[in-house]
């Protein structure tokens, strides 16, 4: 791509409600994945290898967090003289300001920040979703149909279609309809977040939708739906590899769970794709001798003193003697002490399980969250009986 | 807060008995800890202490350093004002590179000039150790000293190599020796000098107009009894790494967890480049006990006793026992390693056996296929 030929713009504001005490005190974006990562880190990164140097990082819902992690772009190499990373908050004009009131309006309110580097393209996409895309090869789809607007899109299992914005297709893969989590849905085709538009295009269909009252300023809901019916060039780009929306505990779990297969569908370690993001700078994970560890990933900064199965580590988390971990994700900094039991659990940023403690268990129906911050210990008297 | 010290980290004929692993890199960036390099301690103390202003004084096979300082982001150390300063040897003269540091310090003299700070620590690249220069500046202030040396008790039998010094109950150094002195002390010296700038300045001139060009033999050693040269003690962790068996050593060391907090903990974290690699892939049949594990590698076999670098891996049935593989390496199927040491980008030959001892660990080679 030619400097900035294609800008891209990244909805960081999501609340992740779905996520429960793990989105308390941050947007989904900056949840940690993958025992290093945080979500948009992703697509972050697949911006910087798509050659796409300009970032607008559009943020909202407890910001803190997200913007000590993205700081000036530089773990992704987009602390630039030109161009590079922004982070984006609503602001405040002369005459009032007002939140980003859906994900068409926060590009909306930030028209001067692209007007300002006068692209050709814009790439709308999410920081709530985990896969690894070359978005310039969605660039070369685009302009070879000479679209108005391409959407990425991604076969779903027929059953989970009506959780999606469907769209059904013609033999060019021009799109013919779009219905926004349909009951009956007529395709498998969903979307995923990923747009890209002509900027003259967008830039017309946003003030329309601005000026529509009825509009609930979505990008998916209302957007694209109205472009549809005036008859844009709309045309889908079929993503086949690994994507997935972690919006909920379950597929957050299940999603780092896809990490430790043999030959992971989402490769971590690909030198020609690396995900980057900002380094806690820790040393070496110790491993004692009295540890085991089997299937699982572990970053840097952890001790193992115990046995970890089947699970995912973060940097500086710590499992005590004599303690199982199974099936489970510790996040950064959890401290797992002596003869616990963790099964099929999320354990939060900086949570301390206490010696003899159980989190979780083999048969239970949904995965055990210990919230970030959070302590449990034993009570005293149980801490004796406890046959340790 | 910035501490009104100015650093210097002397890579000027540093004591290196390395042979292999510094056949084409300079002591201070061998490879230790699974992703450090050799400067990154004193660099990490450094910055932690609030020193504002690091000059590396670079002289041969810099490469490697150029390469893993950069612009010295990772240390926070690219600064508007201040920050590094990577300075190779001047070279105006062909037999320039034989002369000894204080020639080189004397070429150097305006970086000492142009930084604020009236203080200057001259420091070394191959200690492994994690020091607040903080303190010791305000023990060079409270004690009167000309010269404050940060020294450690260490246990008989330490490999590495270093000057010995007697001190006496003032804390002075009364006597001091080069590396290969008898002297009958456990106090070695770290080779960090504290001292005034103008004192530096004014020694590198004296000493040179007489003819002398070695900063600690000529401008400390030879005037102890002129100056007050005092002692700090240093109570953290110290490796001495500048020979073979010391490297071996140290690095085993970091295998208690007591070390390993230690020294990557306390007082401050010890930063390195970053390398973006992913977390360790532990495989169903891994078998890792007792070891130090940096990111990136991929594990199916057995691991003990050892410190595998940044994207190492072990393939089904290979043993890696006492041993320390650098960056990249790869042990292929039912390889097997015991005390060895592999350089970066070595690869073991599925069914191949390799075996060194504690005293004199097996070393591959960079980029060595065995």
């Amino acid at each position: 791509m030619r400097k900035n030929e294609c800008i891209a713009m990244l909805l960081a504001g999501g609340e992740g409600r779905r996520l429960g005490v793990l989105t308390k005190d941050l947007a989904k974006p900056a949840v940690p994945f993958g025992g290093k990562y945080r979500i948009i880190d992703f697509t972050l990164s697949n911006c910087v290898h798509s050659g796409i140097e300009t970032v607008g990082v559009l943020t909202q819902y407890q910001p803190l967090v997200l913007t000590q992690h993205l700081g000036i772009g530089s773990p992704w190499g987009l602390d630039r003289r030109e161009g590079g990373m922004h982070v984006l908050p609503p602001y405040v004009r002369q005459k009032g300001g007002t939140w980003y009131k859906g994900t068409a309006n926060a590009i909306y309110q930030n028209l001067g920040f692209i007007e300002s580097y006068d692209p050709e393209y814009v790439l709308i996409i999410s920081g709530d979703h985990i896969y690894k895309m070359n978005y310039d090869l969605l660039l070369d789809a685009h302009k070879k149909n000479n679209a108005d607007a391409t959407i990425a899109v991604i076969s779903v299992p027929w059953a989970d279609a009506s959780r999606f914005g469907i769209l059904s297709v013609d033999e060019d893969g021009r799109v013919v309809e779009f219905a926004e989590k349909p009951k009956n849905p007529t395709s498998n085709l969903a979307s995923m977040g990923v747009y890209m538009f002509t900027w003259s295009v967008l830039k017309e269909a946003l003030i329309r939708d601005e000026a529509d009252r009825q509009s609930s300023n979505d990008f998916g809901k209302d957007v694209i739906p109205t472009l549809l019916e005036d008859g844009a060039r709309l045309f889908s780009y079929q993503f086949s590899d690994y994507w997935k929306d972690v919006g909920t505990i379950d597929s957050l779990w299940e999603a780092n769970m896809d990490l430790l297969e043999e030959r992971p569908s989402l490769q971590l370690n690909d030198r020609s794709w690396r995900i980057f993001t900002a380094s806690p700078n820790q040393p070496a994970q110790y491993v004692a001798p009295t540890a085991r560890v089997q299937g699982s990933l572990i970053n840097e900064g952890c001790v193992v003193e115990g046995a970890v199965n089947r699970s995912v580590l973060f940097n500086g988390a710590q499992v005590g003697e004599g303690s199982l971990v199974e099936d489970s994700i510790l996040m950064p900094g959890a401290v797992v002490g002596k003869n616990a039991k963790i099964i099929r659990a999320i354990v939060g940023e900086g949570a301390v399980v206490g010696d003899g403690c159980r989190v979780g268990s083999v048969d239970a129906a949904e995965i055990a969250v210990v919230g970030s911050g959070e302590t449990i210990r034993l009570p005293e008297e149980q801490k004796e009986a406890e046959p340790v | 807060m910035k501490l009104p010290l100015t650093g210097v980290i002397n890579l000027i004929h540093e004591a290196d008995e390395m042979e292999a692993l510094t056949a084409n890199r300079c002591l201070a960036t061998v490879p230790f800890g699974g992703r450090y390099r050799l400067i990154d301690f004193v660099l990490s103390s450094m910055v932690n202490s609030g020193i504002p202003k690091v000059a590396v004084f670079a002289h041969r096979k810099f490469r490697s350093l150029m390469d893993h300082l950069g612009s010295g982001a990772n240390w926070d150390l690219h600064r508007k004002q201040s920050g590094l300063f990577v300075l190779p040897p001047s070279m105006e003269d062909q037999t320039d590179f034989g002369k000894g540091d204080l020639y080189h310090f004397y070429r150097h003299r305006d970086y000492f000039a142009r930084s604020a700070s009236d203080h200057v620590v001259i420091a070394r690249s191959h200690m492994v150790c994690n020091v607040d220069f903080a303190k010791v500046l305000d023990q060079h202030r409270e004690s009167g000293a000309d010269i404050t040396v940060v020294c450690k008790q260490t246990p008989e039998g330490t490999p590495g190599l270093a000057r010995k010094a007697r001190v006496d109950e003032t804390g002075r150094i009364v006597e001091m020796q080069d590396h290969f002195g008898r002297l009958d002390s456990d106090i070695v010296s770290m080779e960090m000098y504290v001292l005034g700038k103008e004192l530096l300045l004014d020694l590198v001139e004296t000493s040179l107009a007489q003819g002398r060009d070695h900063f600690v033999r000529h401008s400390v050693l030879s005037r102890l009894n002129q100056l007050r040269v005092h002692a700090y003690m240093h109570e953290g962790v110290l490796g001495v790494v500048n020979n073979i068996a010391a490297y071996y050593r140290h690095s085993m060391e970091l295998l208690q967890p007591e070390v390993w907090r230690e020294l990557f903990f306390k007082p401050s974290a010890i930063y390195t480049k970053v390398k973006d690699e992913p977390p360790t892939h532990y495989r169903s049949g891994a078998d890792v006990t007792h070891s130090l594990i940096a990111n990136g590698c991929d594990i199916e076999g057995t691991v003990t006793g050892s410190i595998l670098f940044r994207g190492v891996k072990v393939a089904k049935g290979a043993v890696v026992r006492n041993s320390i593989v650098m960056q990249n390496g790869v042990i292929g199927e039912n390889g097997a390693l015991d005390s060895c040491i592999l350089d970066k980008d070595v690869e073991i030959r599925p069914q191949t056996q390799l075996r060194g001892s504690s005293e004199v660990p097996f070393i591959a080679l960079k980029r060595k296929v065995i």
